[in-house]
């Protein structure tokens, strides 16, 4: 075997090692860290793991957001329409998170099959919601017609949005926009 | 009457520009088959064509943004009467179907460019690759005309007003992001064209390479420049205080920023010493096919992130079959005509071109791990097996130990030499490099910290290790032959070297941040203060402010360090007037060393409001490192050789091949 070969043997050797390690270490990585998805009802009825980080992704009740008056943590309820999961989250919840929305929760589900989460997404644009959500409230069952429509249109007609004020700016919106079009009518 | 008129014209000049991408395709290429002369010179003009005609109806959208033509879906989609004019003009890529014209207007720049300065390729070589431009082009136009026609109206009742641009995207961020990463995605696109030229013409060679190293580095340039300027932009402008958050879309940037990189490198090898010519090919084909899978992650709205639009099916199939297509026939290609047995010159396992096969090689193990965390769940849900997510700590937990192995090599590459490099050598170049960086590793972490830690040690060992040895040579070199010796070492060495420490510095940047970040969310009504790692932060007061088009809560923070007033920062909470979509303003206060970094999260009873308060140490290294990198693809490409006539450049491949 003249050097040339030799060495390509060797590249080759080394090649599928270093690929055997490549794809072990993937799986191994894949096999620790991925997070399943559950429904709020496949959580209540017991099918998702305790204590093993989880996603978790529904609607948020209406009026359900309650924080401690203390700090800033907080808990709400998602739903599926079928089921509820109640969730705690300690920090800042995103900008689009809204009562009546879509979200999506990573977290730990405890002992009381509460779900303290790590991570709460909202989605980044009015107009979408999550696909996860959209299967889950599929599954869910008793869709209320409005959620049936966004999903149906893929947009959030206002009166959705409108449902939910989180804050007291747009409380103050409101009453401007209220004022704005009192004068030009 | 005439702005009436404007989008019509807009997807006139569109139809326009598809005609020209078709001849320009056509003609070139079975001209250069058939070798008729007349057949080839279409190329240049029609490439210029279609440049023009795509710009024509860009800037008939623009216009349409510009004067408020609400009857314009796609306008009255993405702005608003009161939206600032220069977001108006930016909200032209703001959404789908205008990111894919922009996308056009990109690929068709970088035809006329390679038109312009390609003035010394051979005529059937340069007919072939404008054909492929053109072949992409077709695709790419197609899909805007039939999926996405940005000009479609909505008649007969046009909206009195737009939705508006969604909030995000109204940041300066926005105006350089999506354009240079575009830049980047797209120039790869030259890279591919030129690779299956050679295929077809059958010319593989160093001639070849060195025709399309500068192309591929000015897109790897703006690929890394785009990819920094993302990263930034979420750094700021999410509200998190996250730099990167292995969301699918940024994996969709970073899988052909991996394969460019590769490509780069081993481009190299192929030049100066004519091997590696089929793995280059490859690369090149990889790397586009990349850009292009990106475009359908993105596009086709499988997946959930800021990217991601309400979206119809039929554009992700589109750009789907467009992929199959490009990946099946280039392989195709590719396994017909791929010289067999590549050649180039024995070299031993100590020389450079090992140090770059390597390299290469690990380079691809990353874009692996990331093509599977990215594609995997995606995969699942597609065929129905359940909805999984794979999290950040699967990346960390692979790419921190690939990238030390990257670092090994990158540190002994540079300073080895190509064929062989006694050990001798080798140690003299590197041995001191090591040791000092070692004691420097170590006591970093004590001195900064007074506390130990493996983690910061073994990221400024990284960090170090590719660094010290470029700066020894430095010396070296300057020692020997004087300032005038450091003005004889080409252009493409100090890119190699700029590029390289910026990767260091991103290291650094990196490591230190992920392990010295303070955060702290807290409650805070006006008056009340609060400390974080070692500055405190005193709410002074909040304010209603009104912007053009939106409502705010300012806050008024006072910052003070060791009993001394730093400074004031005024973090906002938004809500847009049109869409009603709140939006965290984050404040920043800056310098080399540390960010500080607030956001109003939400207001709690009372005056009370929740906060996001965060100190990073040396979070700017990261973009700093990445800047250095795209000074480096920049410089690289301006190397004096590229610029050579062309008989010099055959006589000097010959030479290296000798």
């Amino acid at each position: 075997m003249n050097a040339k070969r030799r060495q390509r043997l060797v590249l080759i050797c080394g090649l599928l090692v270093l690929a055997g390690i490549a794809i072990g270490l993937i799986l191994y990585a894949l096999r620790s860290n991925i997070n399943l998805f559950y429904t709020p009802r496949e959580i209540a009825s017991g099918a998702a793991p305790m204590g093993q980080s989880l996603r978790a992704g529904g609607v948020v009740r209406l009026n359900s957001v309650k924080r401690d008056p203390n700090g800033v943590s907080v808990s709400f309820v998602v739903t599926d329409f079928a089921d509820d999961v109640t969730v705690h989250y300690d920090g800042i919840l995103p900008d689009l998170f809204r009562e009546g929305q879509g979200v999506v929760v990573v977290g730990k589900l405890d002992d009381r099959h509460d779900l303290d989460a790590t991570q709460v997404l909202a989605k980044h644009d009015e107009k979408y919601t999550p696909p996860e959500v959209v299967k889950a409230l599929e599954k869910g069952g008793e869709m209320p017609h409005q959620y049936r429509f966004q999903l149906d249109a893929g947009i959030s007609p206002q009166a959705i949005q409108s449902a939910a004020t989180v804050s007291g700016l747009e409380r103050r919106l409101d009453h401007q926009n209220d004022n704005h079009t009192a004068t030009t009518d | 009457m005439f702005l009436e008129w404007l989008p019509e014209l807009g997807y006139f000049a569109l139809i326009l520009a598809f005609v020209a991408s078709c001849v320009q395709a056509l003609f070139p290429l079975l001209g250069a088959w058939w070798r008729k002369p007349l057949w080839m010179a279409v190329a240049q003009p029609m490439a210029v064509a279609q440049f023009v005609m795509v710009a024509v109806a860009y800037v008939m959208l623009s216009l349409s943004f510009a004067n408020d033509l609400f009857s314009v879906a796609y306008v009255a989609e993405n702005s608003n009467s009161l939206l600032p004019w220069y977001y108006k003009l930016c909200a032209v890529w703001g959404g789908h179907e205008g990111s894919m014209l922009l996308w056009s207007l990109l690929l068709a720049g970088w035809g006329v460019a390679v038109t312009l300065f390609s003035k010394r390729l051979p005529r059937d070589f340069l007919a072939r690759v404008l054909g492929v431009m053109g072949l992409i082009a077709v695709g790419f136009l197609s899909f805007v005309i039939i999926t996405s026609n940005p000009f479609a109206r909505l008649l007969p009742n046009p909206p009195e007003n737009g939705v508006d641009l969604n909030p995000l995207l109204q940041d300066p961020g926005l105006i350089v992001h999506p354009p240079i990463l575009y830049m980047g995605y797209v120039g790869f696109s030259v890279a591919f064209a030129f690779a299956i030229a050679a295929l077809l013409g059958g010319r593989l060679d160093a001639i070849w390479s060195r025709w399309a190293r500068p192309w591929t580095v000015v897109a790897w340039a703006f690929l890394s420049w785009g990819i920094a300027l993302g990263s930034w932009w979420a750094y700021y402008e999410l509200g998190w205080g996250g730099w990167w958050f292995w969301d699918p879309v940024e994996n969709a940037s970073l899988m052909p920023w991996l394969a460019g990189t590769a490509l780069i490198h081993s481009l190299a090898v192929t030049e100066k010493r004519g091997a590696f010519k089929s793995w280059t090919v490859l690369l090149a084909i990889t790397a586009f096919s990349l850009s292009l899978m990106g475009t359908f992650l993105v596009r086709s709205g499988v997946l959930s992130s800021v990217h991601a639009f309400a979206n119809d099916p039929s554009r992700g199939n589109y750009i789907l079959v467009l992929l199959g297509i490009t990946v099946g026939l280039s392989l195709l290609l590719y396994a017909l005509r791929a010289p067999r047995v590549s050649g180039g010159g024995a070299f031993s396992w100590l020389s450079r071109e090992a140090m770059l096969l390597i390299n290469n090689i690990v380079l691809l193990v990353m874009l692996l791990t990331v093509l599977v965390g990215t594609l995997y769940p995606l995969l699942l849900n597609a065929l129905d097996l359940g909805q999984i997510s794979v999290g950040p700590p699967y990346f960390n937990m692979i790419f921190v130990p690939l990238s030390a192995l990257l670092a090994i090599f990158m540190g002994v590459g540079p300073v080895s030499q190509w064929k062989d490099t006694p050990f001798k050598v080798l140690l003299k170049r590197s041995g001191w490099g090591a040791l000092a960086a070692l004691v420097i590793a170590i006591a970093a972490p004590l001195l900064y910290d007074g506390e130990w830690s493996l983690g910061v040690t073994i990221g400024l060992l990284m960090a170090l290790w590719i660094t010290l040895p470029l700066l020894r040579d430095f010396i070296h070199q300057l020692r020997r032959a004087g300032l005038a010796g450091l003005r004889k070492l080409p252009r493409s060495h100090y890119a190699m070297v700029i590029g390289h420490i910026g990767l260091a510095v991103t290291i650094v940047g990196i490591v230190l941040v992920s392990h010295y970040s303070v955060e702290k969310n807290v409650r805070m009504a006006p008056g009340t203060s609060v400390e974080v790692g070692g500055y405190h932060f005193t709410l002074e007061s909040l304010d209603d402010i009104k912007g053009p088009n939106y409502v705010a809560t300012r806050g008024t923070i006072e910052v003070t360090h060791h009993q001394q007033r730093l400074r004031t920062m005024y973090p906002e909470k938004r809500i847009y007037v049109v869409t009603r979509q709140p939006l965290t303003e984050t404040a920043l206060s800056f310098n080399l060393f540390r960010d500080l970094y607030v956001a109003l999260g939400e207001p709690l009873d009372g005056e009370a409001w929740a906060l996001r308060i965060q100190v990073k140490p040396f979070v700017r290294w990261i973009w700093a490192g990445a800047l250095m990198m795209v000074v480096s693809g920049l410089l690289a490409a301006s190397d004096k050789r590229y610029r050579q006539k062309r008989r010099r450049v055959g006589r000097s491949v010959k030479e290296t091949q000798a």
